[in-house]
């Protein structure tokens, strides 16, 4: 089935991901699609199971400071930097409305 | 006019005080350079996986048995997701669907109109305790239309402490957080300063005519301490029963405190709802916790947190401890509050107290009207105090023995109190403040007053 449109926005808004054109909107489906084969398992009375690590131990670590002191290192990422802080956009900028970007829409 | 039933919840979060973050070894500090301690986990490298600190799991073991919760022996951590500079993973990991602690009370006390002599006890539910990721720091500079990030903060140990909106009124929160506060403090998991960002309050506020359903709430943030919390708490009561009140509605947004101005004001983004897409954290398994039936024999302590070991190495709560201050020396439970409210006043009071024949139940007027109005007169702590324990004591036996008067006691603190290293027997010396003891010498004064006295009416009618 077709994903809405008003979905497609959604998702792109919250993950910002761009579907950019047909091909990778079909992707998407195609992913939807696989994901939905879990339906088919009967899982009645089963208590769900989130990760393959769920009988594994979380280690727990020693309170003891082991790491840090690396600004230099960590600031070589930044593309802008003023003294020693990270510099970015003043607060989010929001992702233009459907109609202002070129997607998959236009495209197809 | 129907009367209008005031609802507040809080949500508050503790920085866990620890050495080191909650899922890496770089260090926890207040004011140091920027991004000095920060680990690539902290930077959301890639390539770097969390591991969870035990010292965190024990500090909300311990806050969780302290605020009568269940711990619960299997939580899990999940992802927040949002996009927000000072959050490079771009998600926050916290306990979303099982969190550590659920379903504990809060007591607290107040104080019915302004009097301390009649206090109210109140409880406060709590819904839950949760582990999770502090942000970084963005600092704006609205000049250069930009932002500056410090990831010191990210990836710091929270308690998030959850308060049903069991409060009425900012009086209420204020209490139940000041409370929250000294029980944090007194456990050590958390110096709980607000000054220093270490506990932070949103309050969620709504109103409802009685006997209807509860009013559309708003969340106010932004607020800094805790009289202010008791201030952004009630303006923002007033507003909406105003705005209903001028027929208006009240949207379900979230509102900042404007501490300058004393209201709140809306923070509504053009983003509109969030949605956390929140999930389960794929690099972490379940957190288990054991109690003394659930430890087996060949397990690794290093490894294993016990709630049964931290419930009974739980230091004594501050209601306790009033309850036997109050029973130890005979003080009243208002005494006992203020003792506690003072950073290292009860002990300076006990001190005083074993040290002196004065009984409890006088030395406390003393410490709460004489020293502590002089501490709060030049805005200093009990362990900046000129005066010492020892000290007042040593006064309070000259006073006690009747070697001086009362009045005379006074003067002597004020003199002690310029901190110049006299003794208060010097002092006394030195300013002839001593009492009289001696019968016959008494005698002899009067009877040479009222000679002279004599005298002198006999001059005049000579005169």
């Amino acid at each position: 089935e077709q994903v809405p449109a008003a979905v497609l926005e959604h998702l792109e808004r919250l993950a910002l991901v761009d579907f950019r054109d047909a091909e990778g909107v079909r992707r998407l489906r195609e992913a939807v699609r696989f994901a939905e084969r879990l339906h088919d398992v009967d899982t009645e009375g089963l208590e769900p199971m989130d990760s393959v690590l769920e009988d594994r131990c979380l280690y727990l670590r020693e309170d003891d400071v082991t790491e840090g002191n690396c600004t230099k290192e960590l600031l070589k990422n930044a593309r802008e930097k003023i003294e020693e802080y990270f510099v970015a956009p003043p607060g989010n900028i929001p992702l233009p409305k459907l109609e202002e970007r070129e997607t998959f829409e236009q495209q197809s | 006019l129907a009367s209008w039933l005031p609802v507040v919840g809080l949500e508050i979060h503790a920085q866990i005080s620890s050495n080191s973050k909650l899922f890496s070894g770089s260090q926890v500090q207040f004011a140091a350079p920027p991004n000095s301690l920060v680990s690539f986990f902290d930077a959301s490298l890639p390539g770097t996986l969390p591991v969870l600190n035990r010292r965190c799991v024990e500090a909300a073991v311990m806050t969780g048995l302290a605020l009568n919760c269940s711990i619960n022996k299997k939580s899990l951590f999940d992802r927040k997701h949002y996009f927000y500079a000072d959050l490079p993973a771009g998600y926050q990991i916290t306990q979303q669907r099982v969190p550590i602690a659920v379903n504990g009370s809060l007591s607290y006390s107040l104080c019915i109109d302004n009097k301390m002599s009649q206090m109210v006890t109140k409880t406060v539910r709590i819904k839950q305790i949760q582990l999770e990721q502090d942000s970084g720091k963005s600092l704006h500079d609205d000049a250069r239309s930009q932002t500056l990030v410090d990831l010191n903060r990210a990836g710091v140990g929270l308690m998030e402490v959850v308060m049903e909106p069991d409060m009425c009124c900012g009086e209420e929160a204020a209490a139940a957080v000041r409370e929250l506060q000294l029980i944090l403090q007194t456990l050590g998991s958390s110096q709980a300063i607000m000054a220093e960002g270490q506990l932070r309050v949103d309050a969620n506020v709504s109103v409802h005519h009685p006997g209807e359903p509860y009013g559309v709430r708003t969340e106010v943030k932004n607020i800094n301490s805790i009289r202010f919390l008791a201030k952004a708490v009630d303006y923002e009561i007033q507003r909406q029963i105003e705005e209903l009140e001028n027929g208006g509605t009240i949207l379900n947004e979230t509102r900042a405190f404007d501490s300058r101005l004393g209201c709140t004001v809306s923070m509504r983004d053009k983003e509109g709802k969030q949605d956390y897409r929140f999930m389960p954290e794929p690099n972490l398994p379940p957190l288990i916790l054991y109690d003394a039936k659930s430890l087996r024999a060949n397990m690794n302590h290093q490894q294993v947190v016990n709630i049964d070991w931290i419930r009974e190495r739980l230091p004594d709560l501050p209601s306790v401890k009033r309850a036997k201050l109050v029973e130890l020396y005979g003080i009243l439970p208002e005494h006992s509050f203020t003792l506690l409210n003072e950073d290292g006043l009860a002990e300076y009071f006990e001190n005083v107290v074993k040290h002196t024949q004065m009984k409890p139940k006088k030395v406390i007027g003393w410490i709460l009207n004489e020293l502590l109005s002089f501490l709060k007169e030049r805005a200093l702590e009990v362990k900046d105090s000129p005066v010492s324990s020892f000290l007042l004591a040593d006064l309070l036996n000259l006073l006690e023995r009747k070697e001086i008067s009362s009045s005379a006691a006074k003067q002597v603190f004020k003199e002690l109190w310029k901190g110049e290293g006299k003794t208060p027997l010097e002092i006394v010396k030195e300013k002839q403040l001593e009492l009289l003891q001696d019968q016959e010498e008494l005698e002899q004064i009067c009877q040479a007053v009222i000679d002279r006295q004599e005298d002198e009416v006999g001059a005049g009618m000579l005169g």
